[in-house]
């Protein structure tokens, strides 16, 4: 009787779970079978809802029409090298803070983290046209830092305060610089957290889209903003749309799948440390 | 710290006693690169708002001060106000929501069971998705005629809904790819808690015959609390900057019926080009999340404490 009662409470379980990630499945599916279907069966009712057979036109009529490839390359640049930058200036102010335990500095950036991004944009948007950098990726570039540079500084903050301190003392000690310290000893040791930095503000460059939305010109656009173009200006088409959307959202849903553990070790830590 | 290392200084006898006592102040040259950054991204842009706010600047067409005018005109705008009200609306639904779900979420994932690991892998995919990539699915799903929920809504026997086409049923869908989205940020938060609490207190109360449900009220809850109060507040403060999905999918639609205080300060700026006016929503929006952003440091503190 006991036996019983477990194993219908193991199943009652086991459907609670199937319904907290049926939603996250559900709408990813539901994407790819818009996108591998024909027009025909996208507009049908009721739905179709496995493409059959599974068709390719609409990848191929994404990749054809809009300058997608031009967009792709657009977005890759931004969120490297926004990426890249913010670990560049980063790394070394989450040390320092840490170092100096510069709990001041940290508000700043707790703030910027906080600010909605919309509340930057006036301002910027108004240097970036008397500097004449509109319709470059620049002036995109420079605004994904607001996003990424706090991320970094936030994370890396929290890895150095962590780090025993004994080894770097151990480094200055035998007579190296500060400097030689962070670089050869403090560095290596935050290898770890210097990577769940790089992905997590890898992930919310890319997916950024009002600082591109409302600065980048024709030829700077990001993949968000054009695939939302596509959503306004042309006819609606369902099966290219949603084509559209997957190839956005890809790289970082196959970015999460491989670095689930890092992803999630930083999101807690930011979260629960207060980010 | 800065104990260990003078101590280290004066065991080392003199090899570089003059670096050693400027210690700190060394440890800024790390911070001034970013610093500068900061200042020219970050701080500049909310100097120049408030220099913004007090003038009347239209994008093109010059520039003249006003004082308070901006802010004076905001009380009396009803569409301001308005706009603050539905923020209320949508926020007050987009953290209650996710904060249940995400309590019932983190509970489940506490539990060991098999395949947990790629469950809950899945179940933070919406978390990480392209928002506007997210949003356009979601249109296409919301179709009055052809979209796939009314069909689910007809198989289950209920009547097919407007979802984002009626005023009145827009807000509370929106809200559903909020949930959808965030739901998962407040599970980790709260799974990150619960795998700190102590287990002592579960077997004392084991051996004294609490029932499952007696030790979830009485010792879960209780020692949860700072975790449920950090994610309260981040969700909150998240679900008040909500932006992206709103504009892909109604720019405040029908009509004004989903305006939030971020779409109407997105109209104003760059649809309207009323600089000056959108500053002095943002100088007001901002004071908002800083008030916000006090009760976060506070609530960080006592948690660090406990």
């Amino acid at each position: 009787m006991r036996k019983v009662k477990r194993i219908a409470g193991n199943i009652g379980f086991g459907f609670g779970v199937l319904m907290l990630v049926s939603p996250a499945i559900l709408v990813f599916l539901w994407m790819l079978s818009l996108s591998l279907k024909t027009e025909l069966d996208n507009t049908d009712y009721p739905p179709v809802f496995i493409p059959n057979p599974p068709v390719m036109d609409n990848f191929a009529a994404v990749f054809e029409r809009n300058d997608f490839v031009k967009y792709a390359l657009n977005s890759v640049i931004v969120s490297f090298s926004a990426t890249g930058l913010a670990i560049l200036f980063g790394v070394p102010a989450g040390y320092g803070i840490a170092k100096m335990k510069a709990t001041k500095a940290a508000v700043v950036i707790l703030i910027a983290r906080i600010t909605p991004g919309l509340s930057y944009l006036i301002p910027l948007f108004l240097l970036f046209q008397w500097i004449g950098l509109t319709g470059t990726v620049a002036p995109i570039i420079i605004t994904h830092l607001v996003i990424t540079v706090p991320i970094v500084v936030w994370i890396m903050m929290g890895f150095f305060e962590g780090l025993p301190p004994e080894l770097e003392e151990a480094a200055l000690v035998d007579g190296a610089t500060i400097w030689q310290a962070f670089r050869h000893v403090a560095m290596p040791l935050a290898r770890p957290g210097i990577t769940v930095a790089t992905i997590l503000s890898f992930i919310f460059s890319w997916n950024n889209f009002i600082f591109a939305m409302v600065l980048a010109g024709r030829e700077s656009r990001t993949l968000p903003v054009a695939v939302n173009n596509m959503l306004t200006f042309e006819q609606i088409s369902w099966g290219p749309l949603s084509a559209a959307a997957l190839l956005v959202t890809a790289p970082v849903l196959l970015l999460t799948l491989l670095a689930q553990k890092q992803i999630v070790a930083g999101l807690t830590a930011g979260g629960v440390k207060g980010g | 710290m800065e104990g260990t290392a003078s101590l280290a200084g004066t065991a080392a006898a003199g090899a570089a006693p003059r670096r050693r006592r400027n210690y700190a102040r060394h440890y800024w040259w790390f911070v001034v690169p970013c610093g500068a950054v900061v200042l020219g991204t970050i701080v500049f842009p909310w100097v120049f708002t408030l220099y913004m706010s007090v003038h009347e600047w239209r994008l093109g067409g010059g520039r003249s001060w006003v004082g308070f005018a901006n802010y004076a005109k905001l009380v009396e705008d009803e569409r301001f106000l308005l706009s603050i009200l539905r923020t209320l609306y949508f926020t007050a639904l987009s953290v209650l929501l996710p904060m249940v779900l995400g309590l019932l979420a983190a509970l489940a994932f506490h539990r060991k069971f098999p395949l947990r690991g790629l469950a809950r892998t899945i179940f933070i995919l919406p978390m990480m998705a392209t928002p506007v990539a997210v949003a356009l699915v979601w249109t296409m799903m919301f179709h009055p005629q052809l979209g796939v929920l009314n069909w689910l809504l007809q198989q289950v026997g209920l009547p097919p809904s407007m979802w984002v086409y009626a005023p009145e049923t827009v807000i509370p869908t929106l809200v559903l790819i909020e949930v959808w989205h965030w739901t998962p940020l407040v599970m980790l938060i709260l799974l990150g808690g619960l795998a700190s609490l102590p287990i002592d207190p579960y077997e004392a109360a084991k051996i004294d015959g609490a029932t499952p449900w007696q030790a979830f009220r009485h010792i879960t809850l209780p020692l949860l609390a700072p975790f449920l109060v950090v994610a309260l507040i981040i969700r909150t403060i998240d679900a008040l900057k909500a932006f992206d999905t709103i504009y892909v999918i109604t720019q405040g639609g029908p009509g004004t019926a989903s305006e939030t205080i971020n779409i109407f300060l997105y109209l104003q700026a760059f649809a309207y080009y009323n600089l000056g006016y959108a500053s002095a929503v943002v100088v007001v929006f901002f004071t908002i999340i800083i008030a916000l952003a006090m009760v976060l440091l506070w609530t960080r503190a006592r948690v660090k404490d406990a």
